[in-house]
This record gives structure tokens, sequence and C-alpha cells, in this order.
């Protein structure tokens, strides 16, 4: 089954994921219940499927969060693999730094293209309690960088606590039946369908993209991509994938590793002009100069609508110019989110409200709070 | 008003001898050197372009037309032109506009490529007496074909989707009703109608005139969606959306007020003297799923009954573009290279950014291949395509087929002076001035044109047969027919060739 | 409506390339009114297609609805997604409800009625003439790059249930960076614009409709559109934005020779 794989996928050509920058539009949806009522996965799937004509079939992904209430204290690693050799290279890795309390395969459904897919397992772990030098989620990131590094023969999916990501290469709707994305029940959900410019290959190049406690999904290309590489390299961020939403994952790892609210972290990729900087009052005129003078180097630059998920909520947000549609609409304690109001209306027929994402200005929503979206 | 920094760039020289004062000069120029007052002539050669008319017009030959030289210090790093355009921007304030294709000495790579000739083991066909077909088709092409029926009387399942057909792998490159005059369009109309190959209208709309030629005609659906209707759409054998051109990548079309008269505004819906500045991209197709779309929208308006070609120009990451908008859902992809020409580009943008194409194209066939998608789509390229050699090396190197601009333009009298933008084109071709193109005279343009082609095609057929092939599908991608000469080992491997000297 | 003079086709489980393909035949087939029922995403409807035919959509119909359209009578019950109107020719699209971006992008000639409101880069390089004058007119607010290189035609934003100004004095019915570029064709927007959100290229006047004939036809069409009653807006102040010249960016080119 696996010499199949490898015949599919030449990871040797030089136009693989991660040897060449892939530039690639998309659709994308995200989900979430204020109440923390869980919601299935087939919600998010049936969301996507309306956006089909915005994706070739060459990548699809979902994230969600509270899907795992039993093991919800432990790290859940979702892992590909290619073959048993990198599964057993990557259980070393872990074993390091975890104790693995339970694993399994994901359960899947094997059939038409997928019968030839990658193994799937999942892994909860705890850190090992004894005298660390570097914090836990050092530790996650750590992990995580070391084991993709063997790319592609494994990649971390996710590795957040209480978060899963699944994805692969397929139309999202085709990933959603393979994952059985119908089982899962999550407080939040986000998804994407990709339209790639390259061939058909390697499952952890799709998205979502993870790192840590974030999970990432992105309509857009980012033309600032070289500059926020440089500035990203120059902190010590390994950039394997080339992919716009690695650059976004690192990017919001790095600021909330600096105490960035998820505000701050809208204005660094999405700063006024400076024309409206001008007519600013102080101290918020003092605060955005400083800000986008410092972090210049993480300004996101071109077209992009973004859905972030994060442990208990969600942030999306448009580019100044909001050069890509994002729709949000709001039924009682779920809050949608869709490239396209179809999508929405899909799963939602009657929402209370309705818009569209202003360019610029952050919409960030968590559970457990009373008030309506908060917009930045 | 401050005097002028700037030597002027031409002398024009008049021969007293030979000048028999007929004043042809006078009315021949279009940008105002030659003046006949109280019978003596005025010289304003400031004004003078190097287009040549007047020299060339002139029945006696008295005139001649000389590069302002003096004796500047010489200097490697701070050209001569370097100079006079950083003087302009100084005395104008403007950015410089200039016309036709990049001038600047990058290298050729068409003169550093070598053909292949066969002998003894593989001979060669005699084109003047055996058959030598170059019918190119232009389109998608399914994956695979279906049958049914018994074996020897099998029928074909399913009917294949709109093509393009080409009696030679050669066509008229866009260019915009605006940028030259209806008498040059008319010209290209009617050599393509002749010799069974396509023109294309450019971003500018259709003139009513071209309607009896739309079998032979490509209409193109540009950021200014000018002239856009549904007539536009359904004339024409193919629609091509034009999302950049080798002259100008990443900018829009620019089409100066000064050459926005009557007929163009009226075609154009735009006012009377306003710059016709597309915008730079489509503003709806912001990401590569949005092209999609628009190519469906386009395919629903013609009711899926003609091929959508996406033209860009070439620059750095154009194979990975092109694999997009294979996957797109496009039936074929234009490539402009860096020497692509223009009615009017900002100078700066023209010299300094895009590829030469037989790197683009070479790039493009290359990846589409890896991904197995170059046989879905055909390749058509552009930029600077001088002669029937560069025709075969392009196709060699991976091309269907190929358009020709400045060629075309060159054939019908364009001297290459790049002051398209002003409107004054002596020759009567990127004017829109009633005294200027009735010079173009369709029926004389159209001959010229034909003659060219017939006789590129013939070169074509030649060079096919010195190689032992007969039809040009065998040429297509061909790379073993290409040798490199004087290119270092990067390069080579870059365009795909062996080096000059290395068997087959 | 009488219903039953419709041809009703139901669209739900219907592909695009399906609906649109069985609208084109029934109009091949002499039908002028048809219903498109539970229609969600279904992009494209009404593209190219020419004649008085009146096609009602309800639901949210997908992307670039009525593009390229030449005469058709286009009414959607709902909300419309991007591309409206894009590169439209003729005909009238209604939209009962909120439109996307890209509303008449190129668009050269017949009318689009939004009721609230619509997204960004609405109505660029709309162009035309004295005989095709296309029409957008926005019940509601607009997004930014509203007329952005406007060649032509008219833009009306009347915002009926908005402030027009906040106490700062900006214009909160449209958004930044209006009339850019803007070298044919008006605007006329409800209430009054500072200095700072037009650009250079263009010049400003503040009228009403009672002072102005036109705008006063354009409120009256709209009204009539959607059946309101907006004759309390005879007495607003509009600002009307129109070209200074044609030539917006000739200073920034040296076009001689």
């Amino acid at each position: 089954m696996f010499s199949e794989y490898r015949e599919f996928y030449d990871y040797d050509n030089d136009i693989c994921e991660g040897k060449v920058r892939i530039p690639s539009g998309c659709a994308i949806a995200g989900l979430i219940n204020r109440e923390s009522k869980k919601v299935k996965g087939d919600t998010i799937a049936k969301m996507m499927a309306v956006m089909h004509e915005r994706s070739n079939g060459l990548g699809g992904g979902f994230a969600a969060y509270g899907i795992y209430p039993e093991h919800n204290t432990d790290y859940a690693f979702h892992l590909l693999f290619m073959d048993d050799q990198s599964k057993k290279e990557v259980e070393a890795i872990l074993v390091k730094g975890f104790r693995i309390e339970d694993q399994q395969e994901i359960p899947v459904r094997r059939v038409g293209a997928h019968r030839n897919a990658p193994l799937v397992w999942r892994y909860f772990c705890s850190p090992l309690d004894k005298e660390r030098e570097i914090t836990e989620e050092d530790l996650l990131l750590k992990t995580t960088m070391r084991i993709n590094r063997m790319a592609p023969r494994a990649s971390v999916m996710s590795c957040g606590k209480n978060l899963g990501v699944f994805k692969g290469v397929g139309y999202p709707e085709e990933i959603a039946e393979f994952y059985r994305i119908d089982e899962y029940q999550g407080y939040s959900w986000i998804g994407h369908g990709r339209f790639p410019t390259n061939t058909p290959g390697w499952w952890g190049g799709a998205h979502p993209f993870s790192l840590g406690e974030t999970a990432v999904v992105h309509n857009g290309e980012l033309s600032s991509y070289g500059a926020n590489k440089s500035f990203l390299e120059n902190y010590g961020y390994e950039l394997s994938l080339r992919t716009d939403t690695e650059v976004l994952a690192y990017a919001i790892h790095y600021l909330r590793s600096q105490g960035f609210s998820w505000d701050l972290v809208s204005k660094v990729f999405a700063p006024p002009h400076w024309v409206e900087h001008e007519r600013m009052e102080e101290p918020e005129r003092e605060l955005y100069g400083a800000l986008r003078r410092v972090y210049a180097g993480l300004l996101m630059n071109g077209p992009f609508s973004i859905i972030v998920a994060f442990s208990g909520g969600l942030m999306a947000l448009n580019d100044r110019l909001k050069l890509r549609p994002l729709v949000a609409g709001e039924a009682g304690a779920n809050l949608f989110l869709a490239s396209e109001e179809a999508a929405i209306r899909r799963v939602c027929p009657q929402p209370e409200n309705l818009w569209s994402l202003k360019g610029g200005e952050a919409l960030i929503s968590r559970v457990e709070e009373e008030s309506a979206c908060h917009v930045a | 008003m401050p005097r002028s920094l700037i030597q002027q760039e031409f002398l024009v020289k008049r021969d007293e001898e030979r000048c028999i004062e007929c004043k042809v000069c006078v009315r021949q120029c279009g940008f105002g050197v030659h003046e006949y007052q109280d019978g003596k002539f005025i010289l304003n050669d400031h004004n003078c372009v190097n287009c040549q008319r007047c020299v060339i017009m002139c029945p006696t030959g008295a005139l001649e037309i000389l590069e302002n030289k003096g004796v500047p210090r010489r200097n490697a790093y701070w050209s001569e032109h370097s100079v006079r355009d950083l003087r302009r921007q100084a005395e104008s304030g403007g950015s410089l506009l200039t016309g036709m294709g990049c001038d600047r000495s990058y290298p050729i790579y068409f003169d550093h490529i070598l053909l292949n000739a066969s002998q003894v083991s593989n001979p060669s066909i005699d084109p003047l007496r055996e058959p030598m077909e170059v019918r190119t088709y232009l389109g998608v092409k399914p994956d695979k074909l279906s049958f049914t029926g018994t074996p020897g009387q099998e029928r074909l399942v399913g009917s294949l989707p709109p093509v393009v057909k080409l009696e030679a792998p050669v066509m008229f490159s866009a260019m915009s009703f605006g940028s030259i005059s209806k008498n040059t369009a008319l010209s290209m109309a009617r050599a393509a109608a002749e010799l069974g190959i396509m023109f294309n209208t450019g971003e500018g709309g259709m003139h009513p005139d071209l309607a009896p030629y739309q079998d032979n005609m490509i209409v193109q659906v540009a950021s200014g969606r000018f002239g856009v209707d549904s007539t536009y759409l359904n004339s024409g054998r193919m629609v091509e959306i034009k999302i950049g051109q080798g002259a100008k990548p990443g900018i829009g079309g620019h089409l100066p007020g000064e050459k926005v008269k009557e007929e163009i505004a009226v075609t154009r819906g735009i006012p009377q003297g306003a710059d016709a500045i597309s915008p730079a991209p489509h503003h709806d197709i912001y990401s590569i799923e949005d092209l999609r779309q628009l190519i469906y929208t386009l395919k629903e308006a013609t009711n899926y009954q003609k091929p959508v070609s996406v033209k860009i120009a070439a620059v750095h990451n154009v194979a990975a573009i092109a694999s997009g908008i294979a996957r797109a859902g496009a039936d074929i992809i234009t490539v402009d290279g860096l020497r692509g020409g223009t009615g009017a580009a900002p100078k700066m943008i023209r010299d300094h950014i895009g590829l030469p194409i037989e790197l683009a194209i070479s790039a493009v066939d290359r990846r589409l291949r890896q991904e197995g998608i170059r046989e879905r789509v055909s390749l058509v390229a552009a930029g600077g395509i001088r002669c029937s050699a560069d025709l075969v090396k392009i196709i060699c190197l991976g091309a269907d087929a190929a358009y020709i601009g400045t060629a075309a333009l060159l054939a019908l009298g364009c001297h290459l002076c790049q002051k398209c933008y002003t409107g004054n084109c002596s020759w009567g071709i990127a004017t829109q001035d009633p005294y200027l193109t009735r010079r173009i005279n369709p029926e004389l343009g159209a001959e010229r044109l034909s003659n060219l082609i017939k006789v590129w095609i013939h070169e074509l057929k030649e060079f096919m047969g010195a190689m032992g092939i007969n039809a040009v599908e065998s040429l297509r991608g061909n790379r073993l027919q290409l040798r490199g000469v004087g290119l270092p080992r990067n390069e080579l491997e870059q365009l795909g060739i062996k080096q000059a000297g290395e068997s087959m | 409506m009488n219903v039953k003079e419709m041809k009703i086709i139901e669209s739900k489980d219907l592909n695009y390339q399906e609906l649109n393909q069985i609208v084109r035949w029934s109009l091949e087939e002499g039908e002028d009114r048809l219903l498109l029922r539970g229609v969600n995403g279904h992009r494209y409807i009404g593209v190219g297609l020419e004649g008085k035919a009146r096609l009602e959509v309800e639901g949210t119909p997908g992307n670039n609805l009525g593009a390229m359209m030449n005469g058709l009578t286009v009414s959607v019950y709902g909300n419309a997604q991007d591309g409206v109107g894009n590169t439209m020719h003729s005909g009238v699209i209604t939209i009962w409800g909120m439109a996307g971006d890209i509303v008449g992008y190129g668009m050269r000639g017949g009318k689009i009625f939004v009721r609230d409101d619509v997204g960004w880069r609405v109505g660029i390089h709309m162009k035309g003439n004295e005989s095709t004058r296309p029409v957008i007119m926005i019940g509601g607010k607009a997004g930014d790059f509203l007329g952005e290189y406007m060649a032509g035609g008219t833009i009306v934003v009347l915002g009926v249930n908005e402030k027009p100004n906040d106490a700062a004095g900006a214009n909160n019915l449209v958004g930044k960076y209006i009339a850019s570029g803007m070298h044919g064709g008006q605007m006329y927007i409800r209430g009054t614009a500072p200095e700072w959100q037009i650009p250079e290229q263009a010049r400003v006047e503040e009228i009403t409709p009672e002072q102005c004939g036109e705008l006063q036809n354009y409120i009256n069409e709209f009204a009539r559109e959607f059946d309101l009653d907006c004759s309390d807006l005879r007495r607003e102040v509009f600002t009307r934005i129109t070209p200074c010249g044609t030539r917006p960016y000739a200073h920034l080119y040296d076009h001689s020779a």
C-alpha cells in the first residue's frame, strides 16, 4: 500500500511542496459556538461543499477545538506517516519529551482515491516530569519542528490540546468523508479548500496549518512572503513548507509569545495606512506607529483573508484593501464565517445578522462571552 | 520657461544640390521637423525622432539623419541614454513613456541556439516536392479518447472541446484599436484571413469594420473591459483574457489621451482625450480561483463554444502561474516575453521587468510536463520573434505557436522610433490622425504581411525538411533539435538543451 | 406577480452549469419569465444572456450574477454575492438585500439597484456615454474604492436608514479612496464629505434633490423599485462628485517625443 503511495507522489521531484513556493487560492470557512455547545463536523463540511468551485481538489482540511474532552489535558499529536519506519522514528522523537498516554490510528474511510492515503495516527501525550530547561510550549515547538524535518516521510498535522487537524489531498468534502468528520463534535471548526498550482502530492502540504495551540486557514497570496520569511528566520523559525499559511502561523506564534493580544496581532498584520495614522489621536497614534516600525517585517501584504482557531476562540481578518471576500453570520450562540455567503446559508438559512468583514479589521469571537463579537 | 539642458538626439541634413524643393518632407513628417516658409526650408530637427519617413519618401534622397553624438566624455556606467532620460525626468517631472519593445542589451538566447539538420542516417526531406504539414490546432485536449464499436469499426465517443485552427503556427499579436490605426488593424485582419491564421483585437474593443474578418479574430478581455459586450464576445473564434503583456508586466494598458479621438472614445466608452490607463489588475481577479471564475464566466457567456486563452507576461514565477492557469480551466496559455512591443509604456517598466521568452517558454513547458498537464493545454509564445528561425526555436522549446507583433509592424513600415505614444506616427501605424492613417492602405498592407508570413512558412518548411520532419507536431518540444553555443551549463539546463557538439 | 405565468426552475439539486443550461434552453424556447427557486451559491446566473426576459431568483445567487448581460431584467429576493453586473452591457438587476464586492465593474450600460449595502470596489471603471448611461443605485452604504477610475455613468448612494456623517464630519456612507482616478461620470452621495475623503481629481458640489432634477429622478426610480417612501430625502444635502478633467494622471507621464 505504501509503495503505491510513493508512486503517487514523487518527493524527489523538484517541484514538490517545500522545494518551491506554490501559490494557491482557495475557500475558507469557520464556525464557533460561543456557549461551548458542540457542533458536529458535517456542518463545516457542508459549508465547504457549497464553495466547491473555489478549490481544485488538490487539498482540503479541517481543524476543530473541543473534540477530545476525555483527553483535554493531553497534547493530541495528529501525525501523517509514509511508512512504518517513519512511524518508529517519530515515536522515538516523541518519547524524548513526552509520555504517550494513548495512541491509535485515526479512524478513516479508505475508499476511492484515498485507498493510497498515508497512515494517519494520533498520540495523546503529556510532557515528561523531568527537570526541563525549556517551557512546555517550546518543547512542543521543538518536537514539531524536529518531526517536520522528516517531511515528506512524516509530518505533524496538529499537536494542541483538545485540537485536531484533519487534512489531505482531495476536495474538502472528500477529506471530510475520509476522516469521518461527522463523528466528531467541537465547539469551533475551521475549513479549507485549496487550489494550488502544483501536482497533487503531499498530504502534509494541505491546510489548515497548525503550530502549537493555533490552526490557520488562509485564502490569498502574501506578496510580502520574502520579507516575512527574513524576519522570522532572524528569530530562529525554520520555514520548511514555503507556504504563506506557514508564515502566518509562525508570525502568530512569535507575536503571541511576545504577549500580544489578538487585537494587536491583527494590527501588526494589517496596520492602518500612514494617512489614517496622521489623523489619529494619542496614545493610539504612538502605539500604532511603534508597532509598525518595530514589526515592519510582519506586515502582511497582498490579498488575504484568514481565520485563526485558538483555544477558546476564533480570529478572522482581511487585508487592508479587502481584496478577498469573507462573510460573517450570527444565529443565537453560533457565529459562521465563509468566503461566500451561500456557504453560511447552507447551514444557517436565516442568520440574525450577516455582514462582510472590512479590510484590516479583525473579528475576534470567544466562547462564554456574553457580548456579541468583538471587532477590533 | 527655463532653458532645456538636453541636447537634441538627431540632426537632419539636407543635401541642397539634390533637393528639388518638392516639399514631400514637409507633408510626410508627423513630428513637425520640416517647414517651408517664404521660399525657404525651416528645420526643427530638435523634434526629429528618426522614423526615416522623410528620408525614404524624398524622391532624390536628399535627406540624411545623424545621431547628435557630440563628444561626451566616455563613461561606461552613465550611458548617454541614461543621462538623457534622467535630464528629461528632471525637466518634465513625469515618468518617461516609450513605445515598442525593450531595446536594452540583455542576452538574446535565440542567438545562442543552433538548429539541427539530418543527414545520411535520418535523411532530410525535400520541402519543395514533398508534403510539409504546418497546420496547428490551439485549444484544450482531453486526457484520453474513448471509442465504441468493434475493432476496425470504431467510432469516437463524445466530442472534442472547441479549438482554433491555424494553417501555420503563427498569429498576429494583440494590438488595441487606439494604439494602432484602423487601417493597420485591417491590414492584419485581411492578411490573417488570406493566410488562414488569426489576428487579435487587443484590449480596445472591436471596430465594426473588422466584423467581416470574425472567423480569424481573437477578442481580448483586458482589465479595462473596453468594448466587451455580447456582440464582441460572440464575434471572433477565441476569447483571450489579458492579464499582462511582456512590455509592461504588472501594469495595465496605456493609451495616452492624445490618441483618444472620437472613434476611440466611442468604441471604448470613455471621454475623448482621456488617458485610457487600464487598471493594473483585473479588479475581479485577486487570486487564482478568481481567474477561474472569469474564465467560466466567459465560457458561460459564449455557451462553451469558444476556447478561452489567458495571456500573461513572463515574470519570475511564470511557470507556477501557468500551472495555475491551466488548472483554472484555460484552454490556451499565452506567455509574452521581455521583448514584447507596446504602443505606450513607462520606459523604466518596459526595460527592467520580465524574462526573455526563450527562458519563459522553457520553464513553463517543463513545469507543465512535470505536473502531467502539458498535453491538456496549448502554449503560445510572444515577445520578439524576429524571423522564421526564432519561430522554429521557440516551437522546439515547447510552444505550440507564436504571436508576432513588432515583426508585423516592421513589415508595414515601422522604423522603431519608439514614439508610438505621441500619436504622430509618420508611417500611419500608431496614430489616429486621419492625415497620417491614410498612409497605410489595407490592401497593400495586407499584401506585405501576407508576403512576410508566406516566406516565413516556406522557411519553416525548409528548416523542418532539413531536420527530416514533415509535420510541425514533431517539432513541438523537440529540444533535441537544438544546441546551445556560448552558454554556461546552468543556462543550458534552464533551457533544457544540450551543448553544441554533444550528439543526440 | 402571477406565478402561473412563470416557468419555475427548482435549483437546489442542480449545479450551476445545469441550471444555466436550463435557463438558456428555456429562453430559446420562448419563455420570457423564469423563477429560479432554491438558489444557493449557483454562479454565473444570467451571464451573457440577451433579450427582454425576466429572471426572478429566490435565494443567494453565486458570484458574477448578470455578468456581461445584455438586456434581461433580473430580481434577487435575498442577498447577492460578488461580481453583480460585472462588465454589464444593458438590462436591470435589482437586489432585495445586500450585494458583495465588485458590483458593476466595467459596467457599460443598464441599471443596478441594491436595496441595502454593497461591498468594496463597486463601480470600478464604469464607462459609457450619453446614449448608454449606466447607473448603480445603493440604498445602504458602500465600502472603499467606490467608483475607482470611473469613466462614465452614475453612482448614487442613499444610506436610507443611516446617519450620513459622523461626529468628526466623515461621510459614513462611503469608505476611503472613492472616485480615485475618476475621469468621467458622476456620483451622488448623501451627506457632506470632508476634503480628506475626496481625491484631488474630483470636483465637489453640495446640492439637494429639490435643486437637482436628475438626482430626484434617480431617487424616485429607486423608491419605485423597492416600494419605499423616500420623500424625506428631498431636502437633504447630497455631495455631487464629478471629475476635474479627463486626464488626472497626465502630469505623471512625459508624453513628449
